[in-house]
């Protein structure tokens, strides 16, 4: 079997649970080889060889932090030339996506995003789409190339498959255009200790019926008690009462959790388009004509000030 | 010193209609209206903002796209653009992003820029990568998916909200942008905007033109392949209850049920 890169997405080596899940689906179409950007390659190391990577190029240069996209893609395409992969995989975050791109195009190979599932196939890998809002499901294939394919989170379980990983020192030559853009300032966004939306099994989201940043605080507490992420609709983030980087829907996140909370919002397609693929959707609005009740398992009519605060007292005291 | 803006809008299926796929599984784009997307709609306004805050600026739009594609650069010249570029070629059905990275980038090369807007994608492939692409065709820096844009000095400065930090980018123009919708609403076109948008020159160009072998774009010259596409099942009904004062309870009782509790 060939080997499939593997683009690790870390914070200064602590591995982030989206490339547990690409690893584990790697396995599925070859051999999982990890391509570790930035610092902390050797803490790393123990984590992804636990999920099947034997090998993990590591290159650390001060260009990862101070540039734009283009060095991890000058990086990756080097791996890529000396490795001859079957495959690429990243990530679909913004950036990933924009590296996966740009490092498609320098191979000549076509590129797919946004994959919800990946197997093999007679003509090389075969990746799974939800596309038009979610009303409808694609499956492709890249067909020129090696296949460059981005993984959104949530699409499989991650499960270990111990081998000892061997980091390999990468020395990039990085390119003329690899220092075009640069980060002046970083601010780190502040860490809320609630589980990452794309990656959280339940998810409690606010729109329009939540009426006042202040009023969030009751989908906040719901949410703690259920350990939960915390969502809002796009009417709530235009409103300014919640950050953008809470949002789900089509020009927000995609999420696709085991249990999704809707509380006050009424599931405009921009909406539905973020969280229509998740296991058990529930709601609670006042209008009875919502969108929303159709997706639902299961409903409230009514307000939600009234239903979530019973709501979570109930989980508390049942929790006991 | 003069600044030439082009902006690539696209235009798409109606979000809000009920889209679907063609037999060849290409997007259908005649059972849903379509219109300018929505995501470009804010890479027009950005440039228009950039125009208001600069001397001497040159707004085009580029499309690629069918007849009808028209009416997105109608509503951008309305919006105020100062001319429009249109890259109709039956050819180009069922073309990639690689391959509409690769006609946006030698139209937007024969027009003439220092600076390339974009909306962050578009609202029917949503791949939010071509503007990266066109940057890596132009060879020029990418400064993308902005909630905040300026130029000033040659430079385009933007702040970048990532999931986990914030930044400041800065690049040397020329140079490719894109800008989120969380840039700064997008302005109506006025009545006068909208007339004066008649008399505005739209230039037509074909793969001829901007020297691109038919071969290289359309379906057949696709990198990657839709092999099935397939209608979601619509979910089934669940159960809706009104709240009687034991709302919360229920809600908490039925998630016990599926032991989410």
């Amino acid at each position: 079997m060939g080997e499939v890169l593997v683009l690790v997405d870390h914070v200064d080596g602590a591995v982030r649970k989206p490339t547990l899940e690409l690893l584990t689906l790697a396995r599925r179409i070859g051999e999982p080889v990890a391509v570790h950007l930035g610092p902390g390659a050797d803490t790393a190391a123990a984590t992804l060889g636990e999920y099947g990577a034997s090998t993990v190029h590591a290159a650390d240069a001060p260009e990862f932090a101070d540039y734009l996209v283009v060095p991890q893609v000058d990086a990756l395409e080097q791996v890529a030339k000396a490795v001859n992969p079957v495959a690429v995989l990243l990530p679909s975050s913004g950036e990933a996506k924009e590296v996966a791109a740009r490092l498609a195009l320098r191979l000549g190979s076509g590129l797919i995003t946004d994959a919800v599932d990946l197997e093999a196939g007679a003509e090389g890998p075969v990746a799974t789409q939800s596309v038009f809002a979610a009303g409808f499901t694609v499956r492709s294939r890249v067909s020129r190339g090696t296949p460059v394919i981005t993984v959104k989170p949530n699409s499989a379980t991650p499960e270990p498959a111990p081998v000892s990983a061997t980091v390999q020192p990468l020395k990039v030559l990085f390119g003329s255009a690899a220092t075009g853009t640069k980060i002046v300032s970083r601010t780190p966004r502040e860490d809320t200790g609630r589980p990452e939306l794309t990656e959280a099994a339940i998810v409690v989201s606010g729109g329009r019926g939540v009426n006042g940043a202040e009023n969030f605080a009751v989908i906040e507490a719901l949410a703690d008690e259920l350990g939960a992420a915390v969502g809002a609709s796009r009417a709530a983030v235009d409103a300014g009462w919640y950050p953008h980087t809470n949002q789900v829907g089509q020009t927000g996140k995609t999420v696709s959790p085991q249990l999704y909370i809707a509380a006050g919002i009424s599931g405009a397609i921009q909406h539905r388009a973020g969280m229509q693929t998740s296991k058990t959707i529930v709601a609670v609005n006042k209008d009875a004509e919502a969108p929303i009740f159709d997706l639902v398992d299961y409903g409230v009519v009514g307000d939600l000030f009234q239903v979530l605060p019973q709501l979570t007292d109930e989980v508390k005291a049942r929790k006991g | 010193m003069s600044l030439r803006i082009v902006v690539c809008v696209k235009y798409v299926p109606d979000a809000t209609g009920d889209r679907h796929f063609a037999e060849d599984h290409t997007t259908d784009r005649d059972a849903v209206d379509g219109l300018l997307s929505e995501l470009d709609e804010y890479a027009v306004e950005q440039a228009l903002q950039i125009k208001e805050a600069n001397d001497d600026v040159e707004i085009t739009v580029l499309t690629m796209g069918g007849d009808d594609a028209k009416d997105a650069l109608r509503k951008a010249l309305s919006m105020g653009a100062d001319k429009a570029a249109h890259v109709n070629d039956e050819a180009l059905h069922g073309t990639d992003v690689m391959g509409t990275s690769l006609v946006l980038a030698k139209a937007v090369e024969q027009i003439g820029y220092d600076l390339v807007l974009c909306g962050m994608s578009s609202t029917d492939g949503v791949m939010g990568v071509l503007p990266a692409l066109l940057a890596e065709r132009l060879g020029v820096p990418q400064v993308t998916l902005l909630s905040e844009v300026s130029v000033a000095d040659g430079t385009v400065n933007g702040r970048r909200d990532g999931d986990t930090a914030s930044q400041r980018l800065s690049a040397a123009l020329p140079a490719v942008a894109s800008v989120t919708d969380q840039s700064g609403e997008a302005r109506y076109p006025s009545f006068k905007g909208i007339m004066a948008a008649k008399k505005k020159p739209v230039l037509a160009l074909d793969l001829s033109d901007l020297g691109i072998d038919p071969a290289d774009v359309g379906l057949a010259g696709a990198w990657s392949a839709v092999d099935e596409v397939a209608e979601r099942p619509a979910r089934t009904a669940g159960t809706v209850v009104k709240d009687e004062g034991e709302g919360g309870r229920q809600l908490a009782a039925f998630l016990a049920e599926r032991r989410f509790v």
